[in-house]
């Protein structure tokens, strides 16, 4: 599987730290980079609140 | 009702609004300001935690109301619990910067049409050495009391005659024209003078009178933010009452403290240290000089306004020191990714039409880390100074994490 994958030309979805974005856009990989980081900065005592508050499901 | 639900019926409460001037007249009988009492912009303050600018602001008007000849006589009675203060917000008012309102000040009255709720501000009095700002010198009192005398009953008469003026068709045009009814409000105030001024020339029969409120209104670019302010909050406190909801309905801070209120959490403030604004200053002045954080006309932002329309207002973003055009945009962008949907009225021609981004969510912003970014003027820290200039300021983080922690606990409640 992972040979196949290199074997061909990457296309790559980067989340989260764009830094790795830019070293592959320097490699000529085309990249899409997605803004993202974990919810109230990984803490998780914030985090269990807006898990309490969280939009039920209709 | 879910939270999803409340909150769009507390949107939906918030935009569809109808805020309408109605009058101006003194406190004491527009909204029954009685007895010895000084309001103050922000979250409820105590007089010892108050910051200087605030101290000397509420000092001069005591003596503007004639309770005190002095400063010293004015805080002996504040001492001895002979002159209250409380918030504007407590009392239906919004004030900018320091916020001061007395009964004999006048106050504008708008009405929002689908609640029947009101709101008070008082007449903006112009830029430089004013009350707002903390200046409190023997001309701040001078020109007061011409406001009090001469410049509020000829602009209530005007009102009453008029029949009334709807002012989210003015806002929403004066957005289009380049104001964000915050630090730039030329538009808007140019709008309004030309409707009131044939009421204004049949109300007044000194024409020496109306020549100088004229000359005062023409000479104020941020005459209509008082209005603006009231309109803001006429639309948000009738969301207070909607349980469930994460929405913000209160933006506001004293110079100590920046307070917060949530629709689906009624009257309570959640409050937590004001930063201090970033920007540009008057020749003279410096990032040293300035004042913490204050004044209600975050309320303007509460409702999509100010740095929430950075993007239909070019002009404002090199005045508050913010950059161009696309900084401009990236702000208001910001602001959407903390808010619950766009603004049906309030639309933003370098947008394409899309809506201001309106209805802060408090999950949202404890989720993304994203603060609520206020245009603001900046006072000067030393009593007296009045204003030195003008810039942004963020939100705490921390109000909107207390107000989590009790939507929360509400939630596991029920």
């Amino acid at each position: 599987m992972i040979g196949d994958l290199f074997a061909r030309e990457l296309r790559v979805i980067n989340c989260g730290l764009e830094g790795f974005a830019q070293e592959l856009t320097l490699l000529g990989v085309t990249v899409i980079h997605v803004e993202w980081s974990p919810p109230a900065g990984g803490d998780p005592r914030k985090a269990a609140l807006l898990a309490a508050l969280e939009d039920e499901e209709a | 009702m879910t939270i999803a639900s409340a909150n769009q019926t507390v949107l939906r409460r918030l935009t569809g609004a109808e805020p309408i001037l109605i009058d101006c007249g003194p406190a004491r009988t527009v909204m029954g300001l009685t007895g010895r009492t000084v309001l103050h912009a922000g979250p409820p303050l105590g007089w010892e935690k108050a910051c200087e600018t605030m101290k000397a602001a509420i000092l001069c008007a005591i003596r503007y109301e004639g309770w005190a000849a002095d400063d010293a006589e004015a805080l002996d009675l504040l001492v001895k619990g002979a002159v209250e203060i409380a918030p504007c917000h407590a009392a239906g008012a919004a004030g900018p910067m320091t916020g001061m309102v007395t009964p004999s000040m006048p106050v504008f009255l708008v009405e929002e049409r689908r609640s029947g709720g009101r709101a008070f501000a008082t007449v903006n009095e112009g830029l430089g050495k004013v009350l707002r700002f903390g200046a409190n010198d023997p001309s701040v009192i001078e020109r007061l009391r011409w406001i009090e005398g001469e410049a509020g009953p000829l602009l209530g008469a005007a009102i009453r005659a008029s029949g009334g003026i709807d002012l989210r068709a003015l806002m929403a045009q004066a957005l289009r024209m380049g104001d964000e009814m915050h630090q730039r409000n030329i538009a808007a105030s140019s709008l309004l003078a030309r409707l009131l001024m044939p009421h204004l020339s049949r109300a007044g029969k000194d024409q020496d009178a109306l020549v100088r409120v004229a000359e005062f209104m023409a000479g104020n670019d941020q005459f209509f933010l008082n209005l603006a302010m009231a309109a803001a909050k006429a639309a948000a406190d009738p969301c207070l009452e909607i349980a469930g909801s994460t929405m913000v309905a209160t933006m506001a801070r004293n110079g100590t403290d920046f307070g917060i209120r949530v629709a689906g959490l009624g009257e309570r403030w959640f409050t937590a240290p004001v930063n201090t604004p970033e920007g540009l200053y008057f020749p003279g002045f410096t990032a040293a000089d300035a004042n913490p954080d204050m004044g209600d006309s975050a309320i303007v932002e509460t409702v999509g306004l100010g740095a929430f329309a950075m993007a239909a207002s070019p002009a404002v973003v090199r005045f508050v020191g913010a950059g161009g055009l696309r900084d401009a945009v990236r702000v208001t962008e910001e602001m959407a990714e903390i808010t619950l949907g766009e603004h049906p009225h309030f639309r933003i021609p370098t947008l394409d039409e899309r809506g201001t981004p309106v209805g802060i969510d408090i999950r949202k912003v404890v989720e993304t880390g994203i603060t609520p970014l206020i245009n603001t003027g900046i006072a000067g820290r030393a009593p007296g100074t009045g204003q030195i200039g003008a810039g942004v300021v963020r939100a705490p983080l921390a109000c909107f994490e207390q107000a989590l922690a009790a939507a929360a606990a509400g939630r596991v409640a029920t």
